[in-house]
């Protein structure tokens, strides 16, 4: 039931997905207890595979239970090639492009989840959130605050740039307090070595963030 | 049946009485059946600058609460026969008067004059709430400073929620020597921003405060600047398609007015 491959990076379980997940409790207690006990190698990761088979928060949490009780060994990752409806749909929804084509005006708010494509101005006083990243087609003169729930590569780009905040997952930068001009095709992203968001030419986006590139990023983060 | 256009701005201050006073004068002069509601309950001020607030017997409130007719609390104008104002009530509160209310008067009201026009409070309360119930359409009044901008954006965002076409704009006081040091914005910053269709231009003008003064609006005058920009703006309101007088002699952007509420049937 349980196929165990060794290599450089650790151990990876294969599990079979056609028999009760009781009797690959007992047996994934037996091979890990019989085999692996030597004392002095360093710790060993653990991979499992599940297959088609899906399992609960507390059938997963069994198994962790299971490996972390055994010395030496500690639990990477449990994969399954099925997830829950749900699930999917959620990560559809995070992966989508929204498209919407308005003007936010003063004091309104625009939230979505996943991409936001927006076809229209954002106003001072006007705010867009997204999970994940933000378009303007448009003039952005409000508050744009692109991957929300934490995602520090997120990256907001506008036709036109005036904004008087910029938020990327937990940064913020404002506008200068001097009357500036705004700028044309550009782009905020989060400067890791400089720890702020900067303002550059759209073109940088090809090099800093190559994943934006097709849907298989999607798949990838998922 | 006739046409109920609210006139309103978010923000204090920057004319929408005044805005008011003057269509309501230049469309009687145009010999349109007029009827100018002020609904800025107890801070009234139409009567005032249309010099009637010496007729006074009954208000909105009384109209609203059943103490009087319609009919009865109607004022008609010094000047015009056609023209009429149903004035705001100066002791009362603003919770007297309901969107429901209105909606009631306004149908009235519809069914004798061409136009309703209704004078606005500022913010975005109940009276906000209660001037735009019963319009068909909207009118709002801007003048070039950020802050005003700002309001204006709100008030077609709240706007855009109600039963009342998409809003033409206003724009008042632009003083042009202001405008040229780029110390105030100009129309096309604020058009670009607010992105509605431009009804019409008002310049800063002395005489419109003096009129106001003298109870009579500044439209009324055969040849002042103001009067003929509200003149215009009343005819671009039947439907013609009046040029923008230029300011000045810079006519650079005066090309964007498009006919405004199309032609009515
Ligand atoms: N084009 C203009 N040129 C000069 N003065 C003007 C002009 N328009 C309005 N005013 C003046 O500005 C002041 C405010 O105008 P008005 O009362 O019409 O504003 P409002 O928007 O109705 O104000 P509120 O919000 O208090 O009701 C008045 O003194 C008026 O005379
Ligand atoms: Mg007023």
């Amino acid at each position: 039931m349980i196929t165990i491959k060794g290599t450089r990076d650790g151990l990876t379980l294969y599990i079979d997905d056609t028999c009760s997940f009781e009797s690959v409790i007992i047996e994934l207690e037996q091979v890990l207890s019989t085999k692996y006990v030597d004392k002095d190698e360093p710790m060993i990761t653990v991979t499992i595979h599940l297959g088609n088979r899906y399992i609960h928060k507390e059938q997963e949490e069994e198994l962790r239970e299971i490996i972390r009780n055994k010395k030496k060994l500690v639990v990477h990752s449990i994969e399954s090639n099925v997830i829950l409806k749900k699930e999917a749909l959620q990560w559809k929804e995070d992966s989508e492009i929204k498209a919407i084509t308005r003007i936010v005006r003063s004091g309104q708010v625009v939230e979505v989840n996943g991409d936001l494509l927006l076809i229209g101005d954002v106003n001072p006083g006007g705010k867009i959130v997204a999970s994940g990243n933000i378009f303007v087609l448009g003039s952005l003169r409000g508050i744009a605050h692109a991957g929300v729930n934490g995602n520090r590569n997120a990256v907001i780009t506008a036709s036109y740039m005036k904004p008087s905040q910029l938020r990327i997952a937990d940064y913020i930068s404002r506008s200068p307090d001097y009357e500036s001009e705004g700028v044309y095709m550009e782009c905020g992203l989060i400067d890791e070595n400089k720890s702020k968001i900067v303002i550059d030419r759209l073109q940088v986006l090809s090099q800093k963030r190559p994943d934006l590139n097709g849907f298989e990023r999607r798949i990838l983060n998922g | 049946m006739g046409d109920a256009i609210v006139i309103t701005s978010g923000k204090g201050g920057v004319g929408k009485t005044t805005t008011t006073a003057n269509l309501g004068t230049a469309l009687a002069l145009l010999e349109k059946k007029v009827c100018l509601i002020d609904t800025d309950i107890g801070l009234r001020n139409l009567d005032v600058v249309m010099g009637l607030e010496n007729r006074i017997i009954y208000d909105i409130v009384d109209v609203v609460q059943k103490r009087c007719k319609l009919k009865q609390a109607l004022i008609k104008d010094k000047r015009f026969d056609c023209l009429y104002l149903l004035p705001a009530a100066q002791t009362s509160d603003k919770s007297e008067i309901t969107p429901e209310g209105m909606i009631e008067i306004i149908a009235e009201l519809k069914q004798e004059y061409d136009y309703i026009l209704i004078d606005c409070p500022a913010g975005i309360e109940q009276g906000y709430k209660n001037a735009v119930a019963g319009a068909d359409k909207a009118i709002v009044v801007v003048t070039p400073e950020k802050s005003s901008v700002r309001d204006a954006d709100r008030i077609i965002g709240l706007l855009e929620k109600e039963d009342v076409e998409p809003p033409h704009l206003i724009v008042n006081r632009i003083r042009n020597h202001m405008v040229k040091n780029g110390d105030m914005l100009d129309v096309d910053e604020i058009i670009q921003i607010l992105s509605i269709e431009l009804l019409g231009i008002v310049a800063d003008d002395d005489e419109v405060i003096k009129a106001s003064n003298h109870g009579e609006p500044v439209a009324f005058q055969p040849n002042t600047r103001a009067s003929l920009a509200y003149r215009n703006i009343a005819r671009r309101i039947l439907g013609e398609s009046v040029p923008l007088m230029s300011l000045d002699d810079d006519k650079g952007m005066f090309t964007k007015v498009k006919k405004f509420f199309g032609i009515r049937s």
